[in-house]
């Protein structure tokens, strides 16, 4: 692994990406690496060695266990600022409808806005080629082992995607409602996807996700008639896990409710361009 | 779950402190694991030996200190202890609360050498 930015640990792949350890760190890594040469003056508390004595000592740490990642979160979210893109990431269980639904948006708003895709998943490139029959740019991150995407793999995707100003970005996450849950992208919004086809209660079966979410699609309404789901309950479920979280039911195989979403995208899209000089609105 | 990259999380903070701080060690790690975090603790100790393998935490004892779930009742107007995210206020059964602590999971100290 490699000890400056943990490249390397896992199986962790981005298409392109060949992982040559020569490269050019993000800019956070300053301060390592000046250590040449070793000092040996004994790691005791008067730097001495006293044979016979315990040099254990304590030492206060007090830090996140995930700042590590979200130092590289924050260093895409300033990416992101900087040449004001909306970043989406879009998380739900396996087989929710999310690379559906987010074939359609795109095919919708193609015409609007520049749009690339960042997709995660443990294997194969399948769902970047999807998306890359829409004409839009899709990255493959394949995490292997992994069970979620973090910022750094994020941070090394831009670089090779380059996603220009003003666009929008969508980050499709591994299938997954648990892990991705604890992980900062550097997105703008979190937005949870659920099919009726799943149980009403995954808010509340999954409550760090729901939380953790800005907005809720409910997709694959057109299958209401033939299923026991209960809309209103469900709703109730993930409000009470998140009394901010927005919900808008969508069908992205006919289209209903579709126009909802692409408006809240483009009121997404508005505030993060509020006072932005570097994008003309 | 997530707790073998927690733990791989853990071993950077261990690998960049004992750059900074000068230590070559470590013998023990306390962590403080909120019970709303949604870690699971028996899970990270599980993980912790395996992540720590063979590193400058080889063999390390790990202590985990339970934060308990808190959250601020609109209704009751003061604060309450939940154990989950969807749990209604224990006082007067309203779903209004506002999560004020114990999601949190932090390396809080370490004995090294």
């Amino acid at each position: 692994m490699c000890t400056v930015c943990g490249c390397g640990e896992g199986e962790t792949k981005i298409e392109g990406h060949d992982h040559q350890h020569d490269h050019h760190h993000h800019q956070h890594h300053d301060g390592h690496g000046e250590h040449g040469h070793t000092h040996d003056y004994g790691q005791g508390p008067a730097h001495a060695h006293a044979p016979g004595l315990s040099q254990s000592r304590m030492v206060q740490i007090e830090q996140d266990i995930l700042s590590k990642n979200n130092q590289y979160a924050a260093a895409n979210r300033r990416y992101f600022e900087q040449l004001g893109i909306l970043s989406l990431n879009l998380v739900s269980s396996p087989g929710s409808g999310k690379t559906t639904l987010l074939t359609r948006t795109i095919d919708d708003l193609m015409a609007n806005y520049a749009i690339c895709v960042i997709e995660g998943d443990q294997q194969t490139a399948n769902d970047a080629e999807r998306i890359r029959t829409t004409g839009a740019k899709a990255l493959q991150i394949n995490t292997g082992k992994g069970c979620h995407l973090d910022g750094h793999m994020v941070g090394h995707a831009l670089e090779a995607l380059k996603p220009e100003q003003g666009s929008l970005l969508f980050i499709e996450n591994v299938g997954n409602l648990v892990c991705p849950a604890a992980f900062d992208l550097g997105e703008a919004h979190k937005v949870a996807i659920l099919s009726v086809t799943e149980g009403e209660d995954k808010p509340i079966k999954y409550p760090d996700m729901f939380h953790a979410a800005d907005l809720m699609l409910l997709n694959k309404i057109d299958l209401l008639p033939h299923l026991d789901f209960d809309v209103e309950r469900c709703i109730g479920y993930a409000q009470r896990i998140n009394p901010r979280i927005k919900v808008l039911q969508v069908s992205a195989t006919t289209g209903e409710g579709m126009e909802a979403w692409y408006q809240w995208i483009a009121a997404s899209r508005q505030m993060a361009m509020v006072g932005n000089p570097a994008v003309p609105a | 779950m997530h707790e073998m990259s927690l733990c791989e999380g853990v071993l950077q903070l261990l690998e960049e402190h004992a750059v900074s701080q000068g230590f070559s060690r470590v013998r023990r790690v306390w962590l403080e694991i909120g019970a709303l975090s949604g870690v699971e603790p028996e899970a990270m100790r599980f993980s912790f030996d395996a992540v720590m393998k063979e590193s400058l935490a080889d063999g390390a004892q790990l202590e985990i200190i339970h934060q308990p779930g808190e959250a601020w009742c609109m209704q009751c107007s003061k604060p309450v202890q939940v154990t989950a995210r969807y749990q209604s206020c224990p006082q007067c059964g309203s779903y209004q609360l506002q999560v004020t602590g114990g999601d949190e999971m932090r390396v809080k100290e370490l004995e090294v050498e």
